[in-house]
C-alpha cells in the first residue's frame, strides 16, 4: 500500500473544502472570518462554481480573500465592492460573482453602492461581516457599533444623540424590490453555523437561478478590538448583539419578478 | 461604411460627442457606464440607444464613484470599457482611477470639460489640464491624456485611446471640452485597425484550467510596493519614449510659435493663417498627447522660434509644462481665456504684439 493512499476502512466525514487554500490565516484568535471563509468555500464547492467564480475583496481585515479562497479575486476600493462586482457581472453574466465586505466598508462608506446594487437587482451575492467595529484600522466606531459601546473613536460609548443608531443593513436591504434574498446569521454555535451555511446556499442559489441580489449578514466577533477573550466575544454575539440585530430571513423571493 | 457610390470616402456630419461613441464602438467597446452631467450627455444617450442593439451593455450608475468602479470590474474582466463625464464627475472618479492605475487596468475615460472650480459653469474650459495630466488621485501615477481638436480626432483618438489603454494596461484620458463636444462638422469614419492584439491573460474570468489570479493594488509585504512603484514608473517612462504626439502646423520658418491644444489650438489655426497673410511667420505646435508631453518638439521650437505664445482656455496650466521643457522662459508669452473660447482676433492681436506689429 502506498503511503499516501487512503485506507479502505475509513470514510472521510470532514475535510478542507477544495476552495479553501491550505494556509494559516492572519486573523486574530476568536475572529469569525476564518469560519465564514470556510462556509463560503464549502458553498462554492457544493455548486461546483470554483472555476467559474470572480470574487471581489473589500478594504479591511478581509482584503486578503485572494490568499484564502482559491478563486479569481479583484480588489475593490473601500466600499465599492458592489459597484466593482456589477462591472464584473455585466461583463460576464455567466460567472458567479460575490463580494465579501465588512461593516465599515458596506454600511458606512459603501452604503450607496450596496443600496443601488440591491435596488437594480444585480444578480450577485454579498457576504457581509458585521463585527460592530473597524477591525483593521484599530477598532474605531462603525455605523453598526452598539449604543454604549466604547471604541477608540467613541471612548465614552456610542451615544445616539451624537452618533445615531446602529444600522440594520439586512432589514434595510430587504426593503428594496431588487433584493431577492436577505438574511442575518451568526456562527457562535455549531447550530448557528449550520443555519448560516443554509443561508449562504440560499443566497448562492438566488444568483445561480438569476433571481437577483442576495445578501447574508454575519454577526461576527472582534475580540482584539473589543478587548475581550474569544469566549466572552462569543457571548456578546449570542447576547446583546443578537438582541439588537435579530437573526433570521428578512426577504426570500420565490420567483423572479421577470419572465 | 467605407465608401460611397462615387468612390469617395464616406463623410458623416456629427457632433464631437457622437463621434466619440462611433470611435468607441468601432474599436470594439461594448460596455459603457455613466452618470448625467452637462455638456457630455449626448454620449450616454447615444450609448443607451445603440449598445443594446449590438449586444453591448449600457448602465447608468448612481454616481461617478460607482461609475468608475463599474469600469474597474469590467476592465478586470478583460473587456473594453468607457465612461464619459465632465469636471465635477471626473473629480469623483479620481479614487477609482488611482486604484485602476495601481491595479494596471485599461479603460477609456472621456472628460468633456466645463468651467470650474466647484460647480463652475457649463462654458467650455481647459481648466482640467492639471487634474488630467498631473493625476487627480492619490499615490503618484500617470494617465495617457489625448487632446482632440476636431470631430475627426474625437473619433480617431478614441480608437487610439483603447489601443494605448490595452498596450500599457493603464487608464487613458480623452480631454475635450464643451466646444469640441457640441460642435458639428464632417468627418471620415475610417476603419479601425484591429491588428492590435487583445489577448488579456491577466483578466479574471474564473480559474478554469489555470491557477487562480487576482488584480489588486495592495502590496504590504517587505518592499513590494516600492518594487511595484518602480515597475509603474518604467511603464510611464516607456510612454514618454514612444507615445508623445504633436501636430506641427506651419512651423517651417516660424518665428512666432503658438503652443495650444484642443479648441484653443483649433481657433489659433485661423489666427495663424491671418498672421501669415500679414507676413508674420507664425506657426503652431499642437500637443495631441498632454501626457506624455511632446517635450522634444517644444524644446526644438523654443530654440528656433523668436517667441512662443501659449494659448489656453484657463489662467495658465500647460504653460508650466512648456517652461519645464526650455530654459528660454523670456521667449514665452501666454494668453489665457478661462471658461470661454478665445476669438481668432484676440489671438492674432497677441501674435502681432509678439512680432512687434501694431494691429
Amino acid at each position: 500500500m502506498k503511503p499516501d493512499a487512503k485506507p479502505q476502512f475509513t470514510k472521510a466525514v470532514f475535510e478542507r473544502p477544495r476552495s479553501l487554500v491550505d494556509v494559516k490565516t492572519h486573523f486574530c484568535p476568536g475572529c469569525h472570518h476564518g469560519t465564514i471563509h470556510r462556509i463560503v468555500a464549502e458553498c462554492i464547492d457544493r455548486y461546483g462554481v470554483r472555476e467559474n467564480t470572480v470574487g471581489v475583496a473589500c478594504v479591511g481585515c478581509s482584503v486578503f480573500l485572494y490568499d484564502y479562497i482559491d478563486v479569481d479575486v479583484v480588489e475593490a476600493p473601500h466600499g465599492r465592492a458592489p459597484a466593482v462586482a456589477t462591472g464584473v457581472k455585466r461583463a460576464q453574466p455567466d460567472r458567479f460573482v460575490f463580494t465579501y465586505q465588512g461593516d465599515g466598508d458596506l454600511a458606512a462608506i459603501g452604503t450607496s453602492e450596496v443600496v443601488h446594487a440591491a435596488n437594480r437587482g444585480e444578480n450577485l451575492t454579498v457576504i457581509f461581516v458585521n463585527n460592530t467595529t473597524y477591525g483593521m484600522t484599530g477598532g474605531q466606531m462603525a455605523p453598526t457599533t452598539m449604543l454604549g459601546q466604547k471604541t477608540s473613536t467613541s471612548p465614552y460609548g456610542r451615544d445616539f444623540r451624537g452618533d445615531g443608531y446602529p444600522i440594520k443593513m439586512a432589514e434595510l436591504l430587504a426593503g428594496l424590490e431588487g433584493t431577492a434574498y436577505s438574511a442575518r446569521v451568526a456562527v457562535s454555535t455549531p447550530a448557528q453555523i449550520r443555519k448560516a451555511r443554509e443561508s449562504v446556499r440560499k443566497a448562492f442559489e438566488m444568483q445561480l437561478n438569476g433571481m437577483g441580489f442576495s445578501i447574508v449578514e454575519f454577526l461576527s466577533t472582534c475580540p482584539t478590538n473589543w478587548g475581550m477573550k474569544p469566549l466572552d466575544a462569543q457571548k456578546r454575539v449570542l447576547g446583546e448583539m443578537s438582541e439588537y440585530f435579530p437573526l433570521g430571513v428578512f426577504k426570500e423571493r420565490k420567483q423572479a419578478d421577470f419572465a | 461604411m467605407n465608401g460611397t457610390a462615387t468612390g469617395e470616402a464616406l463623410r458623416l456630419l456629427t457632433k464631437g460627442n457622437e463621434a466619440i461613441c462611433l470611435g468607441a464602438i468601432a474599436a470594439g467597446c461594448r460596455h459603457y457606464y455613466g452618470y448625467p452631467i452637462t455638456p457630455q450627455n449626448d454620449i450616454p444617450e447615444y450609448m443607451a440607444a445603440r449598445l443594446p442593439a449590438i449586444g453591448g451593455t449600457f448602465l447608468q450608475a448612481e454616481s461617478e464613484v460607482a461609475t468608475i468602479n463599474f469600469l474597474l470590474g469590467t476592465a478586470a474582466s478583460g473587456k473594453r470599457v468607457m465612461t464619459s463625464s465632465s469636471g465635477p464627475g471626473i473629480s469623483l472618479m479620481q479614487e477609482g482611477l488611482s486604484y485602476m492605475a495601481g491595479s494596471e487596468l485599461p479603460a477609456v475615460i472621456v472628460n468633456i470639460s466645463r468651467s470650474g472650480p466647484g460647480l463652475g459653469g457649463i462654458a467650455p474650459s481647459q481648466g482640467d489640464y492639471f487634474q488630467a495630466v498631473k493625476g487627480g488621485g492619490h499615490g503618484g501615477y500617470r494617465l495617457i491624456v489625448l487632446a482632440p481638436h476636431s470631430v475627426q480626432e474625437m473619433y480617431s483618438l478614441t480608437m487610439l485611446a483603447f489601443d494605448l489603454a490595452d498596450k500599457y494596461r493603464n487608464p487613458v484620458f480623452l480631454l475635450g471640452d464643451a466646444i469640441i463636444g457640441q460642435m458639428k462638422e464632417p468627418f471620415v469614419p475610417t476603419p479601425y485597425d484591429a491588428s492590435f492584439p487583445q489577448e488579456k491573460p491577466w483578466a479574471l474570468t474564473g480559474c478554469r484550467g489555470r491557477e487562480r489570479q487576482n488584480l489588486k493594488s495592495l502590496y504590504l509585504k517587505d518592499n513590494a510596493i516600492e518594487v511595484h512603484n518602480w515597475k509603474l514608473h518604467g511603464k510611464y517612462e516607456a510612454m514618454r519614449q514612444t507615445e508623445a504626439r504633436a501636430e506641427s502646423y506651419l512651423l517651417s520658418g516660424a518665428k512666432i510659435a503658438v503652443v495650444a491644444f484642443g479648441t484653443a489650438a483649433r481657433v489659433s489655426k485661423t489666427a495663424i493663417q491671418w498672421a501669415r497673410k500679414e507676413g508674420i511667420p507664425a506657426g503652431m505646435l499642437r500637443p495631441i498627447t498632454l501626457f506624455p508631453f511632446p517635450e522634444r518638439e517644444v524644446q526644438e521650437i523654443a530654440r528656433t522660434a523668436d517667441r512662443l505664445l501659449v494659448v489656453e482656455m484657463n489662467t495658465g496650466q500647460m504653460v508650466e509644462d512648456v517652461k519645464i521643457c526650455t530654459p528660454h522662459h523670456d521667449k514665452i508669452g501666454f494668453f489665457g481665456k478661462p471658461c470661454a473660447m478665445p476669438t481668432p482676433e484676440e489671438i492674432l492681436d497677441r501674435i502681432r504684439a509678439l512680432a512687434g506689429r501694431k494691429g
